[in-house]
């Protein structure tokens, strides 16, 4: 069977990998017209702030490949044909396979501003994006980035360590406020702010203004003002890049990709998995697209088995995430919506310092805990999902809450502080029973007892 | 405007410019003084009175007395002359009056070592000049200068947010390293000049530095064809260029240093003549070169710990760490010696163990413990527990990092002055197979020489099988202790990273790491599955550990070499990384698990990739 997956991003290669692990003789391509290996793309940027060179961004050595029988190939898929199960390169060669897997991953957003294709105007998600903003750096003496989200803040962040100005421009009232809960997402702002990054709430791009050589000289934001600036970040999201797709005889395509639970799509053979998928049916509480690294990690290991005639559904399990904004770290750990819920309760500690903070979402009734959200402060992903799983309740998870810390050793630890803000907040008189510590954490999981954390099962065949 | 630097404060560049200019007169001071021989001075090292009066008779047939010499370098060639017309004279006085009544000739002759033993003495007398006059104002003018200039420059680091300091390191010229084509060059001169030079340094016998030469040709081959590595692209990574040039001239001159401190002394005695009033006030006694070596190096660790307290003010374990090398640097490596000394006792560091501290059991330390009393005996028995007990003990208790990164000197300078290098070692596989060989071959090295001393020395005799103790001791200390642990070892910090001594040399670590793989608490644990496979373990590791390799799969790591230093968990932007201590098995947890999403309950056959 020959298996051509197209993208090498973290979606394709966990696919590649795992069809690899599962099955000695599948013959595996993945292709890419971005880049001859396998990167990690959130990583894009340490390159340019000159934390890691290009090559120290990929996971695997060169040999790795070859010794596992992965082809890589560079190239431009034009087409498919799903009837005759072939694709159409770019130089019109083509290319046969059983089944193919499409993880082509997102393209920045553009709302048809005008002025959006001049030069020195682009958003950060390719190899080549970061080409372009390194080979015009020279010529930026101010910058404005448009989009307050993890993507326009690492690009602001990147431009100021070049001793660029930057202007942050975010739709919203703080930082990511539709993602982050409100303390959190002011902690940001203010972050940002610290750091001599022009913030600008409320505000949104009318217009990107440019010179005679077509290139990005001044903005005009929606209030009317208008800000010289060399570079416009262009960073309010990102979509499924399937535009090349759209045609193809019998593959529906929605924002994305439309899949199954199987991660199968609309025409035979073909599977999406990664940014570019929409999940018909997501489950509940989840979004039908996330272009985030670990859910394309686990879409490829599904379809793996899937496609090697070992039907697993996809289940993305309990949601987490994890970034960070200049120098605050950022974890998250099951239901923290943004702006609350009927029947949630949250008990939000935050540090004397403002740049740390520690918030358990649970039931209101029944006390059952549904979510963490960290801020400078490190949990562990394992307890705490054990914990959500359970529905451990939020007296059981503040009494135990070291087993939770990650932080390194000798740090400081907060979770006495939390429990006696619970008791101040409620009346009770919880005390921390147990601290930071490996062995409690091990014991906790019933490690050696247990089974493997595995999440899904394959179907019984 | 848009920069690839960081931006420096106004006094950072009066503390860069005040060291640039220690640099230099630290350089030039070396050929300042005059060298003016006198036959006292030359004479007094000598009892015999034939030898008096053979190497005074040479002196005034070569003129030694009238006339000044400018540099070490002539003065030198001149006082060998003059010893070699005095064996000469000496020889002739034998041949002609006979060996006298009792003795051997040998006893009588004017032997080679002698000159070396002397050669420093007499050039140190014989200074004249500025340096010779005012020690104290060359001392001020360099390490003076250059401690006050570093300061200058540290203090502004405590400015602004805390938090990871790694921007443009890959764009500064003194840090961003070689191409490893580049690196290997350098290498590969460095490690055949050493041995080619060890032929000279054993007085023309070859014999140690072919099998050293041979070792190095099996270890390769074992890499390259047993272990598979030729052939085989490795993650190789820029600059294209020889654009490191900071970092090139950084390293020849560390290079330098440490071939002139360690094979030719007589060309530093100005140096050393600089530091001999601070010595006599410490310990009462004349400065050597390691005294000189002593000072700086603890200096260095001070002034780069404050670096480092800055740039990592947010991490208490960071700190603790730091505080604890510059500790131990300053009592254990400097302070405690001298007023061992001083106090009439042997010189010894409560925290070198043997087989870093490689002449532990060398016959004359053995001596020098058993004649200084119950202080003697102690410091042999304290330094055999720490083998035998304090090694294994703490190791299994907290991993060999309470040792390579919290206590030991070479550790703290590489974490010290080392650290704007880290990024540079070598990650791939085939530097890791290299890594196995050369260290565990230099344990076994070590083991070897040091079971070849002790036979010696309780047996007396000097030979095993036809192999001479002494010269193994000699090349021994030649190649490994100065060649790889301070030419190679520090010399290649700004080319191949700070622990290459740490890494693939030190026969301690090598211990150390052997009881850290198989019987330790220690590990770093991986946060579930939530590694971006961003690189940031990996690129700033010391001890080029793919750190990523594991990370990403969710595996626990358990390894060998790892010293604990916890940047890898600092570094970390998603917090995935924890170092940590359990009584449970880690082997449980070195099993890729926690990114794996389904189940393998159905039986999946895993293929072994």
């Amino acid at each position: 069977m020959h298996v051509a997956i197209i993208g090498n991003g973290i979606a394709g290669i966990t696919c590649a990998r795992w069809l690899r692990k599962l099955d000695d003789g599948v013959r595996i391509t993945v292709i890419s017209d971005e880049s001859n290996f396998f990167f990690s793309r959130t990583a894009l940027m340490y390159v340019y702030m000159g934390h890691q060179r290009w090559e120290d961004l990929q996971p695997y050595e060169p040999f790795f490949w070859r010794k596992n029988r992965i082809d890589l190939r560079r190239g431009y898929v034009e087409s498919i044909d799903p009837a005759a199960a072939t694709l159409a390169f770019t130089g019109g060669e083509s290319l046969h396979y059983d089944k193919l897997v499409l993880a082509t991953g997102s393209r920045w957003n553009t709302f048809g501003w005008p002025g959006q294709d001049l030069r020195r105007v682009g958003g950060l998600v390719s190899i080549q994006d970061l080409e372009g903003l390194e080979e015009v750096t020279p010529e930026i003496k101010r910058a404005v980035v448009v989009g307050g989200g993890l993507i326009g803040i690492e690009l602001a962040e990147m431009l100021h360590s070049r001793h660029i100005p930057v202007t942050l421009l975010v739709r919203e009232g703080s930082y990511w406020s539709n993602t982050l809960p409100r303390e959190e997402s002011e902690m940001v702002s203010r972050h940002i702010v610290r750091h001599g990054i022009g913030l600008r709430h409320d505000t949104e791009l009318a217009e990107i203004h440019g010179d005679d050589t077509r290139s990005a000289t001044a903005i005009t934001t929606t209030a009317g003002e208008k800000i010289a600036c060399q570079y416009v970040g262009l960073t309010a999201g990102v979509r499924p890049s399937v535009d090349f797709l759209r045609d193809t005889p019998g593959l529906e395509i929605g924002k994305g990709i439309l899949v199954d639970e199987y991660l199968r799509t609309s025409a035979p053979n073909v599977f999406a998995i990664g940014d570019c998928a929409e999940v018909r049916n997501p489950r509940p509480g989840r979004k039908a697209i996330e272009a985030v690294w670990y859910t394309g990690r686990m879409m490829g290991e599904t379809a793996a088995y899937t496609i090697l005639g070992r039907p697993v559904a996809y289940d993305p399990g309990i949601w987490f995430n994890s970034a960070k904004f200049i120098d605050i770290e950022y974890q998250v750990y099951g239901e923290v919506p943004a702006h609350g819920r009927e029947g949630l309760a949250t008990l939000y500690w935050e540090h004397p310092d403002g740049e740390k903070s520690v918030r358990i979402n649970y039931e209101e009734n029944g006390g059952a805990v549904r979510g963490f959200n960290l801020m400078g402060v490190r949990y562990r992903q394992e307890v705490c999902e054990k914990w959500i799983r359970g529905e451990a309740h939020i007296e059981s998870v503040l009494q135990t809450l070291g087993l939770a810390n990650f932080d390194p050793e000798f740090y400081a630890q907060y979770e006495a502080d939390i429990v006696s803000l619970y008791n101040r907040q409620t009346g009770s008189n919880l005390q921390l029973k147990q601290k930071r510590g490996l062995d409690a954490v091990l014991r906790f999981l019933n490690f050696k007892t247990r089974a493997p954390r595995a999440i899904s099962t394959p179907d019984v065949r | 405007m848009s920069d690839k630097r960081t931006h420096k404060t106004v006094l950072q560049y009066v503390g860069l410019g005040l060291f640039a200019i220690s640099l230099v007169i630290f350089t030039a001071m070396l050929g300042l003084d005059n060298y003016r021989f006198d036959a006292e001075m030359l004479t007094a090292p000598f009892d015999s009175e034939v030898h008096q009066e053979a190497l005074r008779q040479a002196a005034e047939e070569n003129g030694l007395f009238e006339q000044t010499y400018a540099t070490t370098f002539s003065g030198m060639s001149a006082l060998q002359e003059t010893f070699r017309d005095a064996q000469r004279i000496v020889n002739a006085d034998i041949d002609a009056n006979g060996v006298p009544e009792g003795k051997q000739r040998w006893e009588v002759e004017l032997p080679d070592w002698q000159f070396k033993s002397q050669r420093v003495t007499w050039l140190k007398a014989a200074a004249t000049g500025p340096v010779e006059r005012n020690p104290w104002l060359w001392f001020c003018l360099t390490i003076g200068l250059g401690t006050l200039g570093g300061i200058l420059y540290m203090i502004p680091k405590f400015r602004g947010h805390a938090g990871i300091k790694n921007d443009h390191i890959y764009h500064s010229s003194l840090t961003r390293g070689l191409h490893y084509d580049w690196r290997d060059l350098f290498l590969w001169g460095a490690v055949i000049g050493i041995i080619v030079y060890g032929f000279w340094y054993m007085d023309k016998q070859w014999f140690w530095p072919a099998v050293s030469l041979l070792i190095t040709a099996v270890i390769v081959c074992l890499v390259f064809f047993v272990e598979k590595s030729r052939g085989r692209n490795i993650r190789d990574a820029g600059p294209d260029t020889l654009s490191a040039y900071f970092g090139i001239l950084a390293g020849i001159y560390f290079m330098f240093f440490y071939v002139l401190l360690y094979w030719a002394n007589q060309h530093v005695v100005a140096w050393v003549e600089m530091v001999d009033p601070l010595s006599r006030m410490l310990s009462g006694g004349e400065a050597s070169q390691w005294f000189l070596y002593g000072l700086m190096y603890t200096l260095i660790i001070l002034v780069m710990g404050v670096r480092m307290f800055a740039k990592y003010r947010h991490n208490k374990y960071q700190l603790l760490r730091t505080g604890s090398v510059m500790f131990f640097q300053t009592a254990f490596a400097f302070l405690i010696p001298e007023i061992l000394v001083a106090l009439n006792k042997p010189w010894y560091d409560f925290k070198d163990i043997w087989p870093l501290n490689y002449d532990f059991f060398f016959g004359w330390q053995l001596d020098q413990f058993q004649s200084a009393g119950a202080i003697g005996i102690f410091m042999l028995v304290w330094g055999i527990l720490l083998i035998i007990v304090g090694v294994p003990l703490m190791v299994h208790f907290l991993g060999k990092r309470w040792y390579c990164s919290w206590v030991c000197g070479c550790g703290g300078l590489a974490e010290t002055m080392g650290d704007p290098w880290r990024q540079l070692s070598d990650k791939s596989l085939r530097a890791w197979k290299f890594e196995r060989w050369i260290i565990h071959g230099v344990l076994v090295a070590a083991i070897v020489m040091t079971a070849m001393t002790l036979y010696t020395y309780f047996t007396g005799a000097n030979e095993i099988l036809g192999l001479q103790t002494g010269n193994v001791q000699q090349w021994y200390g030649f190649l490994i202790g100065a060649g790889f642990a301070g030419v190679v070892g520090t010399g290649f910090y700004p080319l191949m990273g700070n622990r290459v001594w740490c890494r693939f040399g030190c026969p301690l670590a090598a211990y150390l790491g052997l009881v850290q793989r198989f019987q330790s608490r220690f590990r770093i644990t991986t946060n579930g599955g939530q590694c971006i496979s961003c690189g940031n373990c990996s690129t700033y590791c010391e001890m080029g550990i793919d750190v990523r390799a594991y990370a990403q799969k969710g595996q626990d790591i358990v390894r060998a070499s790892c010293v604990g230093c916890g940047v890898c968990a600092a570094v970390c932007p998603r917090g995935v990384l924890r170092l940590e201590n359990s009584g449970v098995d880690a082997g449980y947890r070195t099993v890729p698990e926690r990114v794996i999403h389904v189940s393998e309950e159905e039986g999946v056959r895993l293929v072994n990739a």
